[in-house]
């Protein structure tokens, strides 16, 4: 029965018994637990990242209004496989002037960056890798190194779309940012913790997405454009700049980057649902008691929110790079931190009060912050509307 | 409980040597037939003219300069959104709050000053 | 040797070995690519001084977005300009002499200091983010630099904007 609890601790203490019964150090055994456990979560992940594959190629066939994959196995499912060996077996080529170590290193650092942020995912009340008291920060600095490595791709290729592709990067994270790391302080503000586990501990009552659904929203919209999705996949803009930075890779290093892809788009949805709705406690009622059913509630909700971020991506065309730049610094910035600061002041003043008192003190904030948005928004559109519509001088004869 | 940093540093050598391995096993079994024409850069079919290195707009550096202040801004703003919550607070909450609040508007400042003197215009 | 003195001199060798090669290599980007690396090895550093939320922050704001700048300000550049300059200009022994004086100073300072591999920063208390917010916020300790701060920042921001607007 124990097991069932919680398996990877029955496992975990199995193998501490069975090392240090070899008689190695307690330390040594825990590193090697560690490392085996390491191990097995990054193929865990690898392993969903060849299933989002086919999820990928047949959701997109479903919003296009096509079959998708269906000859490989059931509906199907074993696509993903022919695909990864013909990616394998395919030749690997790099162009003339390339800069050969930058651009071998490029493709890893770009898977690599999506792994390092399950590290402090957390699965289950007593399944995260590490439950670091910095979590939060941890997102951002490995996001960091994603951008970094889109940004050498795109620089070693010695190709003009590529370093197109880079500089819109660029661009992309001095819009993204600011709004995304404000929209990770809300969380902190509410629970008071930067530790995922923590966060989703502060939730067992309420979700934070009742608190500040304009939080979610603005987290939302900073991660699609921290993924690079439609509408804010600029730096690869297929139709002009032929994908951009990773026009020159071919076979596996093509296959990193889109891996990273896929998983990343998977990760942050699933940090969505850590963050704002809740994490391992819902929808199956057991999550916090029972660890797999924890594990699945998790998942369940990075794939919807996957699924989310699939269909703004096949539903909304690319945005342009000055519209991406107005709409990040003239109205995300501006409006994240607004919300923040009165995020801010109503926890200070309610925080002490009953907790419905709390829950509708901050829900009719973000509700009020939401409406004067659309209000400024609205009269500014009219504005530009009377400009534009104004006689224009009629040319003399 | 060992030093979570440990765990960390464990994930990172393990999260960057798994994408080695796929690249080093396609390696070892992918054909090798390298010819002029397949290692060209590739421009659309046309013949690459000039530098691939070309000139951007020098002009959103200050979109960069302005994002790298608000980056440096948020690190101060985290331990702040943490002693919010303080259990046992040493000053009022409301007034830890109006104290991030000042931090916040007196960048906000630099924005609209950014903003007017039209720095955040695509030219 | 323990674990964390192993781990101590690896980057210890990291950070000295980069930053050599920060100064030495030709090719700007390069260079840049170095410096992160170098970076890198200081937020392990941090990590070894138990200072996590420090070395995060190192990644975040010095890898994340200021070397970011720098690969992207060298992106900027002609390359043309890049590769036929000399690496040093005409100052170069002034700044041998003020480097040698500043190594001088530091050797001055830390002469009575015992070096020693045994030295392991003390374990800090669970809480140490939330005592870092609290000595942010209260008067009796760091809030007026914390507001100063906010002002300095605006200060950089402004002279962004002027240095881009006199270009025109």
């Amino acid at each position: 029965m124990e097991f069932w609890v919680d398996p990877i601790k029955v496992i975990f203490e199995w193998l501490m018994l069975t090392l240090t019964g070899w008689g190695l150090s307690g330390e040594l055994a825990v590193v090697i637990v560690d490392l085996l456990g390491i191990i097995a979560l990054i193929m865990g992940a690898m392993l969903l990242d060849i299933m989002l594959v086919w999820v990928e190629r047949k959701v997109v066939a479903r919003f296009q209004g096509r079959l998708g994959p269906n000859r490989v196995g059931p509906w199907g499912l074993f696509q993903p496989f022919p695909d990864i060996i013909k990616l394998i077996i395919k030749e690997d080529t790099t162009p003339v002037g390339a800069d050969k170590l930058v651009f071998n290193l490029a493709p890893i650092l770009s898977l690599a960056s999506v792994i390092f942020l399950w590290a402090v995912l957390p699965l289950a009340s007593t399944i995260v890798g590490v439950d670091l008291n910095v979590g939060l920060l941890y997102l951002v600095a490995a996001g960091a190194i994603g951008t970094l490595s889109i940004i050498m791709a795109g620089w070693s290729s010695n190709n003009k779309y590529a370093l197109l592709g880079a500089y819109r990067m660029v661009a992309n994270m001095v819009s993204y940012e600011i709004p995304m790391v404000v929209a990770l302080l809300i969380p902190t503000v509410l629970s008071g913790t930067m530790s995922l586990k923590g966060i989703t501990l502060a939730q067992s009552n309420v979700w934070f997405v009742v608190l500040s659904p304009l939080g979610a929203l603005l987290f939302l919209i900073a991660a699609i454009a921290e993924l690079g999705r439609s509408p804010f996949d600029l730096n690869e803009g297929e139709s002009e700049i032929v994908s951009g930075f990773h026009i020159e890779y071919s076979g596996m290093k093509f296959g990193l980057f889109y891996a990273g892809e896929l998983l990343h788009a998977f990760t942050f949805g699933a940090f969505i649902g850590v963050m704002f709705f809740g994490g391992w406690q819902w929808p199956l009622p057991w999550g916090e008691k029972y660890a797999l059913v924890g594990i699945f509630n998790v998942l369940a909700k990075g794939m919807f929110f996957y699924w989310v971020i699939m269909w703004i991506k096949y539903t909304v065309p690319r945005i342009r790079i000055d519209h991406m730049l107005a709409f990040n610094w003239k109205f995300l910035t501006p409006l994240a931190f607004v919300l923040l600061m009165v995020t801010a002041i109503v926890h200070a003043l309610f925080m002490n009060m009953a907790p419905w008192l709390y829950t509708l003190a901050m829900f009719l904030a973000n509700v009020l912050v939401g409406w004067v948005t659309l209000e400024i928004l609205r009269s500014n559109a009219r504005k530009q509307r009377v400009a534009v519509e104004a006689p224009q001088p009629v040319a003399q004869h | 409980m060992q030093n979570p940093w440990m765990y960390v540093g464990l994930f990172l050598l393990v999260g960057v040597v798994i994408p080695i391995a796929p690249i080093l096993f396609s390696a070892l079994i992918a054909p090798k037939k390298p010819n002029p024409i397949k290692q060209s850069t590739y421009e659309c079919g046309i013949e690459t003219v000039g530098e691939s290195w070309v000139q951007f707009k020098a002009q959103y550096y200050v979109f960069a300069l302005v994002f790298l202040v608000f980056d440096v801004e948020t690190v101060f703003l985290f331990p702040w959104a943490m002693a919010l919550n303080a259990q046992n607070p040493v000053v009022m909450p409301a007034f830890v709050a109006v104290e991030g609040i000042i931090f916040i508007l007196i960048l906000l400042a630099g924005l609209a000053f950014t903003w007017r003197k039209g720095m955040l215009e695509w030219v | 040797m323990d674990a964390s003195q192993v781990i101590f001199i690896l980057s210890a060798a990291l950070i000295l070995v980069s930053a050599l090669l920060v100064v030495t290599v030709r090719n700007l980007i390069h260079a840049a690519l170095w410096l992160i690396a170098t970076l890198f090895g200081v937020a392990i550093l941090y990590v070894l001084l138990e200072a996590g939320f420090l070395a995060v922050v190192q990644v975040v704001v010095y890898i994340g977005a200021i070397a970011i700048m720098f690969i992207f300000a060298v992106m900027l550049t002609r390359r043309d300009l890049l590769d036929k300059v000399p690496q040093t200009n005409e100052n170069w022994p002034v700044a041998l002499g003020v480097s040698a004086l500043a190594l001088v100073g530091i050797a001055f300072i830390v002469r009575g200091f015992v070096f020693s591999l045994d030295r392991i920063a003390a374990p800090l208390p669970e809480n140490s983010l939330q005592m870092l917010g609290d000595a942010l916020i209260s008067p009796a300790a760091y809030v007026l630099p914390f507001e100063v701060a906010s002002v300095l920042l605006l200060a950089a921001m402004i002279g962004a904007v002027y240095v881009a607007m006199n270009k025109k």
